[in-house]
């Protein structure tokens, strides 16, 4: 099964950029992302940029309505994916858990819907 | 027709009930383990059971009545495949089924029903579910009640806990949760889950925190079954040894519990020839035999707790020092403030009221909005003969109750200061 990993975390929750702590974090994300290709089941995994930086977009009678920023403003904001191709849920939370923003985030697991357009 | 072998639709149905209620975990676990789909197997099997009430009310019972359900059942699932417009991604099940059927078919004995609970019970308490969903699915899935009386337990609408079962099976299958035991390196963790649900199964019926309590004393009967029942497929478990030991010899407790007027009385005060002896001594051995396991754990300390109190012939006579002592352990194994609390109550009776009202300090914060502290509280400061504090504690108690029969029980100690 293709499972989205979702990770979240509030603006500053984590290490900043330039502080001793960062190396370690960053250097946490090679390793889980070797972890899931040397095992196999990794699909896709991207950083976003900042939540700022979000447009989100609205057809409305045919009319395309773009609004500055993300399509909620909450406090744990979206800042990156992976995808994996796990055999069931248990390893999909495992490979999840391995994320270093779950240690001050939060990591939303959703399983991909399978839909056939052929029929 | 064949005037032995009919019996009438009432007869048909009582038969139909009581085999429901004793196999629907082990057809459930063999139908999920062909389809792989949770609502499917549930839905089938509910099929298979209205078919059941129609062919038996008009032939008798067949020679195998559970093999010939899960016979229909699976009839059921092939069919329900070949209706699926997505049937590709299901040939392998509908094949498994196919087959099934034709072996069946080819020897014309009924199936035999392999043992799936133990996959089962790991699904239905997976983490990944609500605590109360793990225990309502479980209740349903492996105790085989209705969907009405788990909603009756709960003091919950009928459609409301359909609806949540029917949202437990879709996030079974739609997330991928596993139908397997799992890997021995996360069994420990996993199997402590499957216990807490249990547990907790118990303690709704036992405590009984809002509605009408006879309707939930059931499912304390229901909790030890389901402990029994791991005990048959996990054996040697000194924490499931525990845990069943526990639920026995709480539940010993139970006639002696409740009033004629439904409130409860409190220990100090329960006549213990009441107390059901055959219970407290088969907890009591199965508390031994796991002790003697040497890997002391959370249930077990309860239990232990629990049997010092069946051993005493009277509340003044208990063995408080040591019901201290397990309680210092317990808190060891989990820094639960309520382990504090019943040891702050152990200790008011080993050494005083005073000292424990001492030891309430370091709790209060965290159990201010807790009943139980309060009615405690309440019980050391009117022994400590602090009766204008005793009430303040007796009103805060009784205001934070959430049934009747403990507003009962605190207004008749608090009258009696006054």
């Amino acid at each position: 099964m293709k499972y989205l990993a979702l990770i979240y975390a509030a603006p500053g929750a984590g290490p900043d950029y330039g502080t001793p702590e960062f190396g370690p974090y960053m250097d946490g994300y090679r390793k889980a992302t070797e972890t899931y290709q040397n095992d196999g089941v990794m699909l896709a995994g991207e950083a976003l940029q900042d939540s700022s930086t979000a447009t989100t977009v609205r057809v409305r009678n045919g009319k395309i309505e773009t609004m500055d920023g993300p399509f909620a403003e909450t406090k744990e904001q979206l800042g990156g994916f992976y995808m994996f191709d796990c055999a069931n849920l248990d390893e999909a939370i495992r490979y999840a858990a391995m994320i270093p923003t779950a240690e001050h985030g939060s990591i939303e697991v959703r399983p991909i819907m399978e839909i056939n357009f052929d029929q | 027709m064949n005037a032995a072998a009919s019996m009438t639709e009432d007869g048909a149905r009582k038969a139909i009930e009581t085999l429901a209620r004793a196999e629907t975990g082990r057809l459930l676990g063999a139908l999920l383990r062909d389809t792989r789909d949770f609502q499917m197997a549930e839905d089938c099997l509910q099929e298979a059971m209205a078919s059941a009430l129609e062919h038996w009310s008009r032939n008798g019972l067949p020679s195998a009545p559970a093999g010939w359900i899960l016979q229909t059942a699976r009839r059921k699932a092939i069919d329900r495949f070949r209706r699926d417009r997505n049937f590709d991604r299901k040939a392998h099940e509908y094949g498994v089924l196919l087959e099934l059927d034709q072996q069946t078919a080819a020897t014309d004995d009924p199936p035999a029903i392999p043992d799936e609970r133990l996959r089962l019970i790991f699904t239905c308490c997976h983490p990944a579910l609500e605590s109360k969903t793990r225990v309502a699915l479980t209740l349903r899935t492996l105790c085989g009640l209705t969907t009405r009386e788990i909603a009756r337990a709960f003091v919950d609408t009928t459609e409301a806990m359909a609806q949540r079962l029917v949202r437990a099976r879709h996030k079974i299958t739609k997330a991928g949760i596993p139908f397997e035991i799992p890997e021995p390196e996360h069994w420990g963790e996993r199997f402590k889950s499957v216990l807490a649900v249990i547990y907790l199964t118990f303690n709704e019926g036992y405590s009984a925190t809002e509605g009408a309590a006879p309707l939930r004393r059931d499912l304390c009967l229901e909790a030890i079954r389901l402990g029994r029942l791991m005990l048959e497929l996990a054996p040697r478990d000194a924490e499931c040894e525990g845990l069943v030991a526990l639920m026995l010899l709480n539940h010993a407790r139970t006639p002696g519990r409740l009033g004629p007027d439904g409130s409860i009385i409190a220990l100090d005060r329960q006549d213990r020839g009441l107390w059901n002896r055959v219970e407290i001594a088969e907890g009591q051995a199965l508390l031994d035999q796991a002790l003697a396991r040497k890997q002391t754990g959370p249930f077990q300390l309860q239990a232990a707790i629990s049997a010092l109190h069946a051993d005493a012939p009277d509340h003044r006579s208990t063995d408080w020092r040591q019901i201290v002592l397990l309680y210092d352990a317990l808190y060891g194994f989990v820094r639960n403030p309520v382990f504090l609390l019943n040891r702050a109550v152990a200790l008011s009776f080993a050494t005083g009221p005073e000292q424990a009202l001492e030891a309430l300090c370091t709790i209060e914060t965290d159990l201010d909005a807790y009943q139980p502290f309060h009615a405690a509280r309440a019980d050391f400061l009117r022994r400590a003969d602090r009766p204008i504090d005793a009430r303040q504690s007796y009103l805060r108690a009784i205001e934070l109750s959430g049934n009747e029969s403990d507003r009962l029980f605190l207004s008749g100690r608090m009258q009696e200061i006054e």
